[in-house]
């Protein structure tokens, strides 16, 4: 006599027997919360919230270009370099000179981590999940954005490392780099084309990354109101594109000149 | 009178789970356009029959689009091109004469293919197993009156218990993900009254099973594409909402609110 | 044999509440020492599965879908009656009982007809507890509406989707004791027979769909809740893979099957559209509430509906009966259109059709309103006919619907064979003749979640201690090798036509003399061309590739023989029933206005059927119809 099915079906031929992964015991909360992919792209989206809101504040910091020189006690500096430094004395002398700064670069740091971290780790579950079709697929929602998201993460991580190697660490050659020197920084790397057209090719990717990023977000959060659902697609395309045109002005204005850097300006006032 | 149409169909076969698949190509000729696209594999395999080849395994019960068991990839689109459509209710009048039709089966690591176009989607009920469901025995039921639901209530729980479990959603989504499956279930059981005592229970014991089979949801919108009763994906993120909520609510001093 | 039917004394409203408290009981530390065996998943099967589960029992559940909610429940699209009175029309109990005899043309046995109308209500409370969305009102409480012809509103619905809501409901309850462990679910799993010891009924042989696997369960009790049988016409509302073959099984090994004949053919659905056609789709009733039936009054008229003007349209039913009109019951409404039809007058492409013509209704009321009322049925119409049902009649035309007859039960709902029970529409207990609207859904919860769990105690309860028998018995392994031994038959005939084709010429033999309208030489021909086709199916059958994996030719075929042995006794069943009662119409038997005439004197009974061995003719045995509470009378429409 043959075995009962139900038996059979134990030693693993039907697949709701076969689980592709199973989840670990409990850890305490909140790490809990990223041990499930719901969890994980929660997180991804307050992180994802997090580093937009730098990417905002940081290009609204950078219009500071635009402004050129102004008085500073006494002596006439470029408001860039002015407000760097404003950043490193945020809440002195509550706080000592440049610490709440790095308590930001750290938040940014983690932020930064976990995104990447819960996109490589989704991303590999979604890889064992699926089986690819042998027919071409005929998408009907899926966007250019929502399919590239890891790749344009990906471009976007390493333009951030070439960012922060060029303008924070100064490791790019032949680009006269000194610490603290905002304005004269930004015009000797980006008045070189080659620079600059990686900065405004990096900054599509960004745009693209949160067109659909951003729209991301709301779903992930559980932000759901059916009465204003239409404004979700609204703001990731606005913000998307503001922080393109916002971010690509800078490298294109360096090319034509309309942020420039002039020694001769700097001194004392008057 | 209706038309006759030739097609060319490439049809996915496959002789048992451990076996390799192949496309194979048939000649599906005098199809009547009032047929459905079904009736149009019926054909076929009437004609492989007589001529002594094994007809086509394809998954089909009450051919009236309510009961989840059919469902192919038609040419790369679940359930064929006709939107809020299930396989059974596409008619073959939406083709052309001369086309040619690509014809898989559902595609997910969760899904191994049983023979041909024919599927195991079994691990959507073991979703349901653990928590699709308002505990209530038999017997125990207070009169039907006692809780009124606003209209717009239920009408949204029916909204999102509209779902067949066909798994269209599962076969559209780049991750193989089943979210839009999961969370019209809970949507359905953590709108209404009645669903309010399991909430959080229900919501963490679906999702985390769901996750032992399926990947991750990336808001492409693939599935509520492909679903035959149109779904909305806003389901998915009242289930997102609720899932968080199931970790940090203490379900002791909190309402279930 | 004597039929004993085991209604219990009282009057009919204490009947039931006198037997649950004189039938014997399982103590609830002992319900775990059983176990039942459950084939079906539909509604009468999960809800019994859940509520045995809940109870203690140990349950195991058989389906060949691939999952338990694939069950043809699901399809139910109207409502489903309770005798809630909400709306304050005067419902009670009484009047749903009444209704349903009277509605099943006196051919139901009244004491289960009472307690189906009883607990009718509390299968509303169980499934709004459940979660079952069901339409509500703006205050919140739920909705009603009047449904085929009652003359209360006593139908409660979910959308179009009643009957999915329901058996989404019953399933997930199912799925709840599979998690507690109470309940095993075997999917893909089609049971082939089952297995009878010492005149009880030890377990069942079913076959694996995926790897052709023959296994044995054994169990205390076997229930099966299989559905109905109407795919013996081959084109019906019923889902491709409904069939018999369980309750066949069962009435081979000794369970009476009564009265076949009574089949219900549905007046909207949408006709054939040609000969592959493989499945007909049901159309709501409630379309008839607007539309006007008509046919042309000339032959071969192939002008558009359009350009037919008024004094040449046949509108049959508005002329025949003027108070009912087109709302006349199923039956009345199907026979006329085959009338017509058969007169030649049928509309569309294969002149098989009536039209159902909605534009009075949109003249009157407006499109919006009528899109408002029927959208989701007009669209549904538009997409299997390509045609707008908005600028061109519906095209209808009746099909087969629900099976009434089935396996005969007692008041217990147990077969002839002690142990083995029939819930649903597998059995054959309450509709009678003919089934009113929205009652399937009602009867199938009713058995499940109502009278099986505490019944089945009664069967039980004597035999604790005792284990259920060893699968290794000689009854287990003669019944797996006989089982064995069919599939390869099928598989070694190597014969020149599908099983497809042997159903689609069975059906049309069905259809034609065991259809609308039946009369004896017709009969008498279907019984000697169903047993040729038999013959030749058993000798010609083509059923290629192998038992290891899943063929669904191979399990139609096993469907398909079944089939064959049961039209046989359809045909049997309708010229023994030499009257015309609900669904079963013998055009020997019509009132001079062409109605049902029922024979009371000589046919007030249930006619069980007793299986002699194949190739011998069943025995009928006679289950009297008592009426003590409902007087009979004449049906009239006029």
């Amino acid at each position: 006599m043959a075995a009962p099915t139900a038996d059979r079906h134990a030693l693993g031929t039907k697949s709701a027997n076969n689980p592709l992964r199973i989840k670990g015991r409990d850890l305490p909360f909140p790490l809990n919360i990223y041990q499930t992919a719901v969890g994980k792209k929660w997180v991804m989206a307050v992180t994802g919230l997090m580093l937009v809101g730098f990417v905002i504040a940081h290009m609204l910091g950078n219009m500071k270009l635009y402004l050129g020189v102004v008085e500073h006690n006494g002596e006439m500096i470029y408001d860039a370099d002015l407000y760097a430094e404003f950043l490193r004395e945020l809440l002195v002398p509550l706080a000592p000179h440049g610490v709440i700064l790095w308590l930001m670069r750290l938040g940014l740091i983690a932020a930064f981590g976990l995104h990447i971290h819960s996109a490589y780790s989704l991303t590999r579950m979604n890889a064992s999940s699926n089986r690819v079709y042998e027919s071409k697929r005929d998408w009907l929602a899926a966007n250019f954005a929502s399919r590239t998201m890891r790749y344009t993460g990906i471009i976007v991580l390493a333009y951030l490392i070439f960012h922060l190697a060029d303008l924070t660490w100064g490791w790019i050659p032949n680009t006269n780099w000194e610490h603290g020197a905002v304005q004269s920084n930004v015009v000797n790397s980006l008045s070189n084309p080659a620079i600059a057209f990686i900065y405004i090719v990096a900054n599509v990717m960004v745009a693209v990354h949160l067109y659909h990023g951003v729209y991301s977000m709301f779903q992930s959060l559980g932000i759901n109101n059916p009465q204003y659902n239409g404004l979700r697609r609204g703001i990731a395309t606005g913000l998307a594109v503001v922080i393109l045109l916002g971010n690509i002005s800078f490298p294109i204005a360096v090319l034509f000149n309309v942020i420039e850097f002039d020694p001769a300006l700097l001194g004392s006032a008057g | 009178m209706s038309r006759k149409l030739n097609l060319t169909l490439k049809v996915w076969r496959q002789a048992g789970p451990t076996a390799k698949g192949r496309f194979e190509i048939y000649k599906a000729k005098e199809i009547p356009d009032d047929a459905s696209f079904l009736e149009m594999l019926d054909i076929v395999n009437e004609g492989l029959i007589a001529e002594g080849h094994e007809p086509i395994e394809f998954p089909h019960d009450c051919r009236e689009g309510i009961c989840g068991t059919c469902g192919v990839m038609i040419n790369g689109r679940a359930h064929g091109q006709e939107k809020g459509t299930a396989t059974c209710q596409l008619h073959m009048r939406k083709f052309n004469d001369g086309d040619t039709i690509e014809i898989e089966p559902w595609r997910a690591a969760a899904f191994p293919v049983i023979r041909d176009l024919v599927v195991d989607r079994s691990p959507l009920d073991k979703i349901v197993e653990v928590g699709g469901y308002i505990s209530a025995p038999t017997g125990t039921a207070p009169d039907a009156n006692e809780m009124p639901i606003p209209k717009e209530v239920a009408d949204s729980a029916m909204d999102a218990a509209a779902c067949i479990g066909c798994a269209a959603c599962v076969a559209a989504c780049p991750n193989s993900a089943a979210q839009l499956f999961t969370s019209a279930k809970l949507w359905h059981l953590n709108s209404l009254p009645q669903g309010q005592a399991e909430r959080f229970r229900r919501t963490e014991a679906m999702v985390e099973t769901m996750e032992e089979f399926f990947g991750s949801c990336t808001n492409h919108g693939e599935c509520s594409e492909a679903c035959p009763k149109e779904i909305s994906q806003d389901f998915i993120a009242y289930m997102n909402r609720d899932y968080i909520k199931s970790k940090v609510v203490n379900r002791r001093l909190a309402g279930q609110r | 044999m004597v039929l004993e039917s085991k209604v219990p004394n009282g009057s009919i409203a204490d009947k039931w509440d006198n037997h649950k408290f004189d039938i014997k009981l399982v103590n609830p530390a002992n319900k775990r020492k059983f176990k039942i065996l459950v084939v079906g998943s539909g509604l009468a099967g999960a809800s019994a599965a859940a509520t045995l589960g809940e109870l203690g029992y140990n349950v195991e559940v058989f389906t060949f879908h691939d999952t338990p909610r694939r069950a043809h429940s699901i399809a139910a699209q109207g409502g489903i009656n309770a005798a809630k009175n909400y709306r304050n029309d005067g419902d009670s109990i009484y009047r749903l009982f009444y209704d349903t005899v009277k509605g099943g043309d006196y051919r139901s046995r009244e004491a289960n007809v009472y307690r189906l109308a009883q607990v009718s209500v509390d299968i509303i409370d169980q499934m709004a507890a459940q979660g079952v969305p069901f339409a509500r009102e703006y205050g919140g409480l739920l909705d009603n509406r009047s449904f085929g012809g009652a003359q209360v509103s006593r139908t409660f619905y979910a959308r179009g989707q009643t009957g999915q809501q329901l058996l989404l409901g019953a399933y997930q309850q199912m799925m709840r004791q599979v998690h507690l462990g109470k309940v095993k679910v075997h999917t893909r799993t089609e049971m082939l027979d089952v297995v009878v010891k010492d005149g009880r009924a030890a377990g069942i042989v079913c076959r694996d769909l995926v790897t052709g696997d023959i296994t044995s369960h054994s169990g205390h009790a076997v229930v099966l809740a299989t559905g109905g049988y109407g795919n013996v016409f081959y084109l019906s509302t019923n889902a491709m893979a409904s069939n018999v073959t369980a309750a066949w099984r069962a009435h081979r090994k000794g369970a009476f099957f009564a009265n076949p004949c009574y089949t219900q053919i549905h007046p909207t659905c949408i006709p054939a559209s040609d000969e592959f056609q493989s499945k007909l789709t049901l159309m709501s009733e409630s379309l008839r509430n607007d539309g006007r039936i008509w046919v042309p009054k000339g032959h071969d008229d192939g002008r558009k509906a359009s350009d037919i003007p008024e004094g040449e349209r046949y509108y049959y039913l508005e002329q025949k009966y003027p108070s009912f009109g087109n709302l006349v019951p199923r039956d009345v409404a199907s026979r006329n259109a085959k009338t017509v039809v058969d007169q030649g007058l049928g509309v569309g492409p294969l002149k098989n059709g009536v039209f159902l013509d909605f534009s009075d209704a949109i003249g009157r009321d407006g499109k919006d309103k009528i899109e408002e009322r029927y959208g989701n049925l007009f669209q549904m119409y538009e997409r299997i006919t390509g045609e707008d049902p908005y600028s061109v009649p519906m095209r209808i035309y009746p099909a087969t619907h629900y099976t009434m007859g089935g396996v005969w039960v007692d008041y217990n709902l147990m077969t002839t064979i002690p142990g083995c029970f029939a819930t649903g529409e597998a059995n054959f207990s309450d509709h009678g003749a003919n089934r009113l609207g929205a009652s399937a859904l009602m009867q199938g919860l009713a058995d499940g979640y109502f009278v099986l769990p505490y019944t089945i105690g009664d069967y039980l309860a004597p035999m604790l201690g005792d284990d259920p028998v060893s699968v290794d018995d000689p009854a287990f392994i003669q019944t797996e090798a006989d089982a064995q031994g069919q599939i390869q038959r099928f598989l070694s005939t190597g014969g020149t036509r599908s099983p497809e084709h042997f159903h689609r010429e069975l059906g049309k033999l069905v259809w034609d003399y065991i259809g609308m309208e039946r009369e004896k030489n017709g009969l008498e021909k279907a019984i000697s061309e169903i047993s040729a086709l038999r013959e030749e199916f058993w000798a010609d059958v083509r059923v290629l590739g192998n038992n290891e994996s899943l063929n669904s030719s191979l399990e139609k075929a096993g469907r398909v023989a079944d089939f064959f042995e049961l039209g046989e006794l359809m045909a049997r069943d309708a010229l023994d029933r030499r009257e015309s009662c609900g669904g079963h119409f013998r055009t020997e038997h019509q009132t001079p206005e062409g109605e049902a005439q029922r024979d009371d004197e000589n046919f007030s009974h249930v006619s069980a059927w007793e299986w002699k061995g194949p190739n011998t003719p069943q025995v009928k045995n006679v289950e009297e119809l008592a009426f003590e509470e409902v007087e009979l009378t004449q049906r009239s429409y006029k």
